[in-house]
């Protein structure tokens, strides 16, 4: 069977497939950026223990994706919640340095003329500290989202869907048909968001800071 | 206004102050001077809270800073930190109206001074309200930095070095400027600086510190005079005058970096030239470097054509000089001419520097003070 047939054949399928994919990125990604941003701004006030804390958070990264998933297996079962969590454990890192760096690497300058001049620590926090770490806060989000749509192709051994449920038919039965239904929307995927993120960071970095940023 | 009372600090076992008072009068421009490590900037700190004292106290009216809320205390006392003080997320306009946003003045009331603060140094309003600091030169990011200082009226002005970074050129504009606008505003102004030709122009009263301690607190007059000892004497020793005065020529007292352009230049770009030099005339010079005219903004604005060359521009109104004429004749034909400056030349007839009233100044300024070099 040729490639275009069985794509006419599985669109219903291979369309389900796509959504969940995204449902599992964007929600992930989305609790990523709840818990990072946060915690970043955390991190950024107290940088002796903020190095440490990364430091362990990196190496929980290097856990391979597949271990995860089978701890997350025993603890939350089969479907969407391990996923889910396995997902967006493995957002927060990029996110999380991003922020702190971010926000660490806002001139001591600017952050004296801020206080000279009267700011209270929050506002200066939100009018300038925030503005400025912004373009890289939003690259942090750009690179744990193109990293999540390939983890997210995963998620399909633990009975949560999406892409990776194709793919894994796919090796299983010998069908490229199957793979490539899977690995090429992933891959769009990934490139789409991509750029999407990309058009975002233009969009909300500060005229000010075009051109030496981003 | 302003009283320090047996201030000391101390970072581990480095004493930064040690038991300094002193007192700055309402109106007061007030240089603190010394080297590096002294403990200027530390007591310039001191009095907007961003370093607090170990021991001592410092008032400010009659009252005691330490009781005040460090955050009010701050909005009411001006503050020009040295460099790069402009928040480079927010526009010229957001930047100068910092303050007055934090105090909580209506709209209508911060656009109007921030309109008046622009006007006060010559930046019209439209053109520059919105442009962010990156898009401004060094001298008008600076500009800048002291409008936002002085937004909310505040009647302390506390400033870090805050030329530190500036070409010479656009440094000494900017002294003028501040000094104007104190005299003009009435403000208490306490400045760090090292230089001691920008204290010695700025201040009323200079502060020599050096180990943490106040070595002289004199006029720069009186500091000039009697300098208290050889610390003070050494940072001062190319302003203090000694022995014969020597005969003076075109070329000790010409300025010598001087905007030169060819003849073949676009009026567009010569335009764009002259603004980042912030000059409103240019020396031009032949294919050979040798002199050929001067043409100015005036001109070129009056009768250029974009895209056409500044040959047909020039003009030979300016009075030449030869490096080797003597500075007293050169002085009188500086203050006859209507030109404001005069072109010295070389024996090949190629640019040398040009004399203005400002180098002029200077050159006298060195002649009661002793050889200095800038």
């Amino acid at each position: 069977m040729n490639f275009i047939a069985f794509i006419y054949e599985h669109h219903a399928e291979i369309l389900t497939s796509l959504l969940k994919h995204i449902y599992l990125v964007v929600f992930s990604v989305a609790i990523g950026i709840l818990f990072s941003i946060p915690a970043g701004i955390l991190l950024s006030r107290h940088k002796k223990t903020a190095e440490k804390i990364l430091a362990v958070v990196g190496i929980v990264q290097t856990i391979p994706g597949l271990v995860m998933l089978g701890l997350a297996l025993i603890l939350f079962g089969v479907g969407n919640t391990p996923a889910l969590v396995v997902l967006s454990v493995y957002s927060v890192l990029p996110i999380l340095r991003n922020t702190y760096t971010g926000l660490t690497e806002v001139q001591p300058g600017l952050i004296e003329a801020g206080r000279g001049l009267g700011m209270t620590s929050t506002q200066l926090l939100f009018r300038v500290e925030l503005p400025l770490a912004v373009p890289s806060i939003i690259s942090g989000i750009r690179i744990s989202t193109v990293y999540i749509v390939s983890w997210a192709a995963l998620a399909g051994l633990i009975g949560a869907g999406g892409l990776g449920d194709l793919i894994w038919t796919g090796l299983s039965t010998y069908n490229t048909n199957y793979i490539l239904a899977g690995a090429i929307p992933s891959a769009v995927l990934a490139f789409l968001f991509s750029g999407l993120i990309g058009g975002i960071l233009r969009f909300v970095t500060p005229r000010g800071l075009r051109g030496n940023a981003a | 206004m302003i009283t320090f009372k047996n201030v000391s600090k101390s970072y581990g076992r480095q004493i930064v102050l040690d038991d300094i008072s002193f007192e700055i009068k309402q109106g007061e421009f007030v240089v603190l001077i010394g080297p590096s490590g002294c403990g200027k900037t530390t007591t310039l700190k001191m009095i907007n809270r961003l370093i607090e004292p170990d021991s001592g106290e410092i008032y400010i009216n009659g009252t005691n800073i330490m009781k005040k809320n460090p955050v009010e205390l701050r909005r009411s006392i001006g503050y020009v930190i040295q460099q790069i003080g402009l928040f480079p997320n927010m526009t010229v306009e957001q930047n100068i109206a910092v303050v007055p946003k934090l105090l909580k003045y209506p709209k209508e009331r911060w656009k109007a001074i921030v309109r008046e603060l622009l006007e006060l140094v010559n930046l019209p309003y439209e053109e520059n309200a919105h442009k962010y600091p990156s898009e401004l030169s060094g001298g008008q990011q600076q500009r800048i930095g002291v409008l936002r200082a002085l937004a909310a009226s505040p009647p302390i002005v506390l400033m870090d070095e805050p030329f530190g970074a500036l070409d010479p050129i656009t440094r000494e504009c900017l002294q003028e400027e501040v000094k104007k606008i104190q005299k003009k505003l009435k403000k208490t102004i306490v400045f760090v600086t090292h230089d001691m030709e920008e204290a010695l122009k700025m201040a009323d009263t200079i502060i020599f510190m050096n180990k943490g301690k106040i070595v002289q607190m004199a006029s720069p007059e009186e500091m000039l005079r009697n300098p208290a000892d050889n610390i003070v004497r050494e940072f001062m020793g190319r302003h203090i005058r000694d022995g014969e005065t020597p005969e003076l020529y075109a070329e000790d007292v010409m300025r010598t970096r001087v905007l030169k352009v060819p003849k073949t230049l676009r009026a567009l770009e010569c335009i764009d030239r002259m603004d980042r030099w912030e000059v409103n005339s240019v020396v031009v010079v032949n294919d050979d470097e040798t002199y050929a005219g001067t043409v100015s903004l005036e001109r070129i604005q009056k009768q250029g054509k974009p895209g056409q060359g500044i040959g047909e521009l020039i003009s030979q109104e300016t009075p030449t000089v030869s490096r080797h004429s003597k500075a007293q004749d050169i002085f009188d034909q500086l203050l006859k001419s209507p030109c404001k400056y005069l072109v010295v030349l070389n024996d090949d007839r190629t640019v040398a520097g040009i004399v203005t009233r400002t180098s002029m100044t200077k050159a006298v300024g060195r002649f009661f003070w002793g050889a200095e070099v800038s």
